[in-house]
């Protein structure tokens, strides 16, 4: 699964990744287009005990977030 | 950046911020007002003739020390990107309701809590309506509000707002005779105008690494159980209650408190506008002038609302002073309270497809 979180505004990158770990999702990529973004994903998910793994490519970051 | 580390330079922060304002305040700003984005950004308006309010009117350095400072800061870390197109419109009218907001209860959310640590405990009634309507704007987000998303933009959009500011920054110092300023009250106490400019681009340096937010400290506790900033939050009012104490400026209670009313009810109902905007347009006022200096278009719209909100406000009678609120200002938080709501319900609605896409 991938969700697409580019462009939008703070915490909406965060909320779709929190809904989607709530749906029981444990492997799935989302994609943001910003540094806060990406860091406040990165901190949730390991607060919420899960990995993540980032790539970046052209000021985007897919972040593969399992757990 | 590892949590730990993440927590200890947001709680660094919120100290370093309590210093500055205490000291500001110390050397002329008026009390319990080292930093208010919406007196500043509203006396900035009286500068510019937008309003004609005697006694609030100075170019503040502190707003553009704070726009340059992110701006320079972001640009450090190659995190400048130009973005806009999100419901521009929508952005510049919640912004305007931010400030006509702050200004009935006399701050934003910064003041508020540096008022909280000058002892002022109207404040704390505002700080109960600014986490009510932060709780207000977490079911909108919970229900599925969205703004349409931020599109890239030509870089040369991430130099405009800076280069205003620096603009203003010049007039004020080459030809002060184009602008007003006030002889008496809030708007003539000033600290020294090199201090302020140094004060806003450290502050907003730091702002723009820490990505401190005063709406992010209670939404994101609420909504995804994340203290982080709330600890830069706490420590803010910490660090301003030593900060008073020590400079013998400490007075608890509700009467005669600087630049502020006893108006409980209203001091709740104009504080839960600003934060249920705030969360809506995705930051609290001072982070929007630090996303502004990033390069964020919509948030510099949100700034120009702002701005307006505050010339309106002085302009028809809206904003409270030390007498306490005014029935224009009344009635303006009620229809602010209002179009808040409607503005997150017709987003929730037009977004609930586009939802349904993010996932494939």
């Amino acid at each position: 699964m991938k969700i697409d979180a580019r462009g939008l505004s703070c915490p909406q990158p965060v909320l779709l990744t929190k809904n989607a770990m709530d749906d029981n999702q444990t492997n799935f990529d989302i994609i943001v287009d910003n540094p806060t973004a990406l860091n406040n994903i990165i901190r949730f998910v390991s607060k919420q005990k899960g990995e993540t793994k980032v790539t970046e490519d052209e000021g985007c970051y897919t972040i593969t977030v399992s757990k | 950046m590892d949590r730990k580390k993440e927590t200890i330079m947001i709680a660094v922060m919120g100290a370093v911020f309590a210093i500055v304002a205490a000291l500001l305040t110390k050397f002329g700003n008026p009390a319990n007002m080292g930093f208010c984005i919406a007196c500043f950004i509203r006396d900035i308006a009286g500068t510019l003739k937008l309003h004609q309010a005697p006694v609030v009117q100075y170019m503040r350095p502190e707003i553009p020390g704070l726009i340059i400072g992110a701006f320079c800061m972001a640009f450090f870390r190659k995190e400048s990107a130009a973005r806009g197109g999100s419901n521009p419109l929508l952005r510049f009218v919640l912004g305007a309701f931010i400030m006509i907001g702050g200004l009935v209860f006399l701050g934003c959310p910064v003041r508020m809590m540096l008022r909280i640590g000058g002892g002022d405990f109207n404040a704390i009634i505002g700080l109960i309506g600014f986490a009510g309507g932060i709780f207000c704007g977490n079911l909108a987000l919970k229900g599925g509000f969205s703004f349409d998303r931020a599109q890239i933009l030509n870089k040369n959009e991430t130099y405009v707002l800076p280069a205003i500011q620096v603009g203003l920054l010049a007039v004020a110092f080459l030809i002060p005779g184009l602008l007003v300023f006030s002889e008496e009250g809030p708007g003539s106490m000033r600290a020294p105008v090199i201090l302020s400019l140094i004060a806003g681009l450290v502050i907003g340096a730091l702002a723009q690494r820490t990505r401190f937010c005063t709406v992010a400290g209670i939404r994101d506790s609420m909504l995804l159980g994340d203290f982080t900033m709330l600890i830069g939050f706490g420590v803010l009012i910490a660090v301003s209650i030593v900060m008073n104490i020590a400079l013998g400026k400490f007075n608890p209670g509700f009467t005669e408190q600087p630049i502020a009313h006893t108006d409980g009810v209203w001091n709740f109902l104009s504080m839960a506008l600003v934060g249920f905007a705030s969360t809506l347009v995705g930051g609290c006022p001072l982070r929007q002038l630090i996303l502004a200096g990033e390069g964020n278009v919509d948030s510099g719209i949100t700034i120009m609302g702002m701005l307006v909100g505050a010339a309106l406000s002085h302009n028809f009678g809206m904003a409270s002073s030390g007498e306490g609120t005014t029935p224009y200002g009344r009635i303006a938080v009620i229809l602010g309270l209002v179009v808040v709501v409607i503005i997150a319900l017709i987003n929730i609605k037009s977004n609930s497809n586009k939802r349904k896409e993010q996932i494939a």
